[in-house]
C-alpha cells in the first residue's frame, strides 16, 4: 500500500468507527432493533484483507457483525443504515436487518445470523467460481468460535478436496458471546486447524493493518493463483460487548485497556504522522467531516425513508 | 404461594434437582459462567461447578448429541439450546439417536434427556432468529413436547421433565421469561400428558399453548364484555402426545374451536388439532374449526411487518367473531 493508499484506508477505518458507533446511539434511541453486533476495534481485519483482496469484484460472506464488511465491499453506508432502521430502501430492503445484510451488487453474498453458517456458503460460492471460469476468490470472514461448529470441518475438508478458491478468514476476537475461547475450545491457535485439512493457513497480528495487508496478500495471490483455498487467522478483539445487551462480565476491563492500546486506527494513525503524511489536525478534521457526513446524510436518508407495505409482507418469500 | 419469573422458576428447578440428584447436569452455550441468556441457570455454576454445568462451544450437534450420549448411562442432561433456530443443527441427533434409540434397542437404552429451548417471535430479531418449530418436533416419535405457558408450569414440567426416562423437549418461549406467575413454595411435579382448562365456558373453545393461551385469554375477556360470549380456553400444554381426550371433550361442550397457534399453518398444531376434532367429534361441531396462525414467511426485521407476520388476540377475537357470524 501506498501512502495514499494508506490515508485512504484511514479515512475509511474511521467512517467505520464512527458508523458502528453511531448505530450504538441510534439503537439507544430505539431507532434500531432486534440484535445488534458492533466491529470496533477490529477495523483492521476487514480492511487490511480487502485491501489485499478486490472489494466489489471478490465474493464476500460473513455472519451477523457484518455491517463493515458490506461497506467495505462499496455497499453505501446510507442503506445500510436505512437496513438497520428497518426501511424500504435498506440493502435489504428492511427485511433482513443488523444480521442480514445484503448487496449482491458489490458481491458481498451476506450476513447470516447462525454461527458457522457461511462456511459451506463459502465453499459453495468459490464452487460457482470454478466453474463460471473467473479470476474472482470467496472470502469467508468469521468468528473463531465458529470453528467449532461441524460444518467448519466438513467445508475445510471439502474446500482442499476440490482445490476451491477460497479463503477462510478468522477474526480471532478470543470471546463466543461470554466464553472465552480458552474454555471452548481445545486449540487455541486457529490456523493450525487448517492445518489437519491441509490447507495453507497463518496467523498474525489483526491490529495492525500493515501486518494484515501483508498476510492477506500472499493468502490472496495463493488463493487466486489456482492453489486451492487458505486460512489466515488475524488476532484482534471486539471494544463492545458481543451485543447490546452484554455487560461484559466475564473479562476484565484491564484486558480491554491492553488492548485498546493497540487501536488500529491509532496504529496506522500515527505511522502515517510520522511518516509526514498526516497531521494531527488533519485527523481530526477527518473524525469530523466523518462525523458530518453520517449524520447529514446517512442518518438522514434512513429517518426520511419510508418503511415497508405491510401488503409486500409476503414479497420476497418465493420467486 | 410465591409470584415469580418464568426464568426463575426454571432455575428453581434446576437447583433443586441438582441439589436432589449428582447426576442431573445441564449444559449449553454460554449457561455457566454468564449464567444463561435468559438467565435459567443463573448461579449454577457457582453452586455445582463446571462439571456439572458445562459451558459448550458453539457446536450444537456435536454437545447435544454428547448429552445424549451421556443418558445411555443414566446421566440426567438438561440440555440448553439457546434459541430453537439452532436446535436445527442438533435435530439429527435428537431424532436420529435420542428419539428412536429406546425403540431400536428394543428397549435396552433409553435416553433421558432434557432439552431446552426458546422460540418464538421477539423483537425483531429477523429470520434466523425468530423461528417457532413446534410442529417439527411434535411429528417424531419417541420425543415428547412440551410447552409452559406460565411460571408454575415451567417448574413443574421441567421438574418432571428431569426424572421422565423419556426424552423431553421444552419449548419455552423468548417473550416469556419475564413473565410473573404464582409457584407452589413446595415441591411440584407437573404432568407431562394432558391439557388444561386455563378459562371455562360455553360457547367456543380457544385452543393455545405457550404464548398463545396468553392471546386465548384475552380474547376470552373481550369476547366476554362486549359480546357476551362464553370462551373456553384449553392450554395444550403438552404438544407431544396431543391431549385426545381432552380436546374432545371441551368441544363437545362449546361445539365450537378456534386453535391459535404463533407457528405458521402448515402441519402444525392447528391441523393437527382439527385432525382430532374430524376423528373424534365430528357430529358435535357447530362451526367448521378454524385456525389463527402465522403468516407462511420467514420473519421480517422491520417492526410493522413483523407484526404483520405474526397473530394476536385480536386475531382470536375476529375468528371467533366469524364462527358466530358476526363479522
Ligand atoms: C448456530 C448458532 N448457535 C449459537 C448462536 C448464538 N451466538 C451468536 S454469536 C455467538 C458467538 C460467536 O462467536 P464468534 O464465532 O467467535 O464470533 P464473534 O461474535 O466473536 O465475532 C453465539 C454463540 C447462533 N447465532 N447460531
Amino acid at each position: 500500500m501506498t501512502l495514499d493508499d494508506k490515508k485512504r484506508v484511514l479515512r475509511e477505518m474511521v467512517l467505520h468507527r464512527r458508523f458502528e458507533e453511531r448505530c450504538y446511539q441510534a439503537y439507544i434511541e430505539r431507532k434500531i432493533g432486534g440484535f445488534l453486533h458492533l466491529y470496533p476495534g477490529q477495523e483492521a481485519c476487514c480492511n487490511g484483507v480487502m485491501e489485499a483482496a478486490r472489494p466489489g469484484h471478490d465474493y464476500v460472506i460473513t455472519g451477523y457483525r457484518d455491517h463493515v464488511h458490506a461497506i467495505k465491499c462499496g455497499t453505501d453506508p446510507k442503506v445500510v443504515m436505512a437496513e438497520l432502521y428497518g426501511k424500504e430502501t435498506g440493502c435489504s430492503k428492511g427485511r433482513g436487518g443488523s444480521m442480514h445484510i445484503f448487496d449482491v451488487a458489490h458481491r458481498f453474498m451476506g450476513g447470516y445470523a447462525l454461527v458457522g453458517g457461511p462456511f459451506p456458503l463459502a465453499a459453495g460460492i468459490a464452487k460457482g467460481i470454478q466453474l463460471k471460469g473467473g479470476d474472482e476468490i470467496a472470502i469467508c470472514f468469521l468468528g473463531d468460535a465458529a470453528n467449532n461448529q461441524g460444518v467448519f470441518h466438513e467445508t475445510l475438508n471439502m474446500a482442499k478436496v476440490w482445490n476451491l478458491p477460497v479463503l477462510f478468514v478468522c477474526e480471532n476476537n478470543q470471546y463466543g458471546i461470554g466464553t472465552a475461547i480458552h474454555r471452548s475450545t481445545a486449540v487455541l491457535d486457529q490456523f493450525k486447524r487448517a492445518c489437519a485439512y491441509n490447507i495453507e493457513a497463518a496467523q498474525c497480528d489483526g491490529q495492525d493493518i500493515d501486518v494484515v495487508y501483508a498476510h492477506a496478500k500472499t493468502a490472496v495471490d495463493y488463493v487466486r493463483s489456482g492453489k486451492g483455498p487458505y486460512f489466515l487467522e488475524l488476532m484482534t478483539y471486539r471494544y463492545r460487548g458481543h451485543s447490546m445487551s452484554d455487560s461484559r462480565g466475564y473479562r476484565s476491563r484491564e484486558e480491554e485497556e491492553e488492548w485498546k492500546q493497540r487501536d488500529p486506527l491509532n496504529i496506522l494513525r500515527d505511522r502515517l504522522i510520522s511518516a509526514g503524511a498526516l497531521t494531527m489536525d488533519e485527523f481530526t478534521q477527518i473524525e469530523k467531516s466523518t462525523d458530518d457526513y453520517i449524520e447529514s446524510e446517512v442518518i438522514k436518508f434512513a429517518e426520511e425513508s419510508p418503511e415497508p407495505n405491510v401488503t409486500d409482507l409476503e414479497k420476497y418469500v418465493l420467486a | 404461594m410465591a409470584e415469580i419469573m418464568y426464568w426463575e422458576a426454571i432455575q428453581r428447578a434446576h437447583d433443586e434437582e441438582m441439589a436432589r440428584d449428582p447426576l442431573v447436569i445441564c449444559m449449553g452455550e454460554d449457561i455457566g459462567v454468564a449464567g444463561g441468556t435468559y438467565k435459567a441457570t443463573k448461579g449454577l455454576y457457582e453452586k455445582y461447578g463446571e462439571k456439572r454445568v458445562m459451558d459448550t462451544p458453539i457446536s450444537e450437534g456435536g454437545y447435544t448429541g454428547l448429552g445424549i450420549g451421556a443418558s445411555f448411562l443414566g446421566i440426567r442432561p438438561i440440555i440448553e439450546i439457546m434459541s430453537v433456530n439452532f436446535a436445527w443443527l442438533a435435530m439429527d441427533q435428537m431424532f436420529n439417536s435420542a428419539a428412536k434409540v429406546r425403540y431400536m434397542s428394543g428397549g435396552q437404552l433409553t435416553a433421558p434427556c432434557v432439552f431446552r429451548s426458546a422460540g418464538g417471535t421477539a423483537h425483531q430479531l429477523g429470520a434466523q432468529h425468530s423461528a417457532r418449530m413446534e410442529k417439527v418436533f411434535m411429528g417424531i416419535a419417541g420425543l415428547r413436547v412440551v410447552t409452559p405457558s406460565n411460571p408454575k408450569q415451567a417448574y413443574g414440567l421441567l421438574k418432571s421433565a428431569i426424572r421422565s426416562d423419556d426424552p423431553v423437549f421444552i419449548n419455552e418461549h423468548e417473550l416469556m421469561y419475564n413473565m410473573k406467575g404464582e409457584v407452589p413454595d413446595e415441591e411440584y411435579f407437573h404432568p407431562l400428558e394432558g391439557s388444561e382448562i386455563a378459562r371455562s365456558g360455553n360457547d367456543v373453545t380457544l385452543f393455545g399453548y405457550n404464548i398463545s393461551v396468553h392471546w386465548c385469554l384475552k380474547a376470552a375477556e373481550i369476547l366476554d364484555k362486549q359480546y357476551g360470549i362464553s370462551a373456553e380456553v384449553v392450554d395444550l400444554y403438552s404438544l407431544a402426545p396431543l391431549d385426545r381426550a381432552g380436546i374432545k371433550k371441551s368441544v363437545c361442550k362449546t361445539h365450537r374451536a378456534v386453535i391459535a397457534e404463533e407457528d405458521e399453518a402448515p402441519v402444525g398444531v392447528g391441523s393437527e388439532v382439527i385432525a382430532i376434532l374430524n376423528e373424534e367429534c365430528f357430529f358435535d361441531l357447530d362451526a367448521a374449526p378454524v385456525r389463527v396462525h402465522s403468516a407462511l414467511v420467514p420473519q421480517p426485521y422491520n417492526h410493522k411487518l413483523e407484526m404483520a407476520a405474526i397473530p394476536d388476540h385480536e386475531d382470536v377475537v375476529n375468528a371467533v367473531l366469524k364462527l358466530f357470524g358476526k363479522a
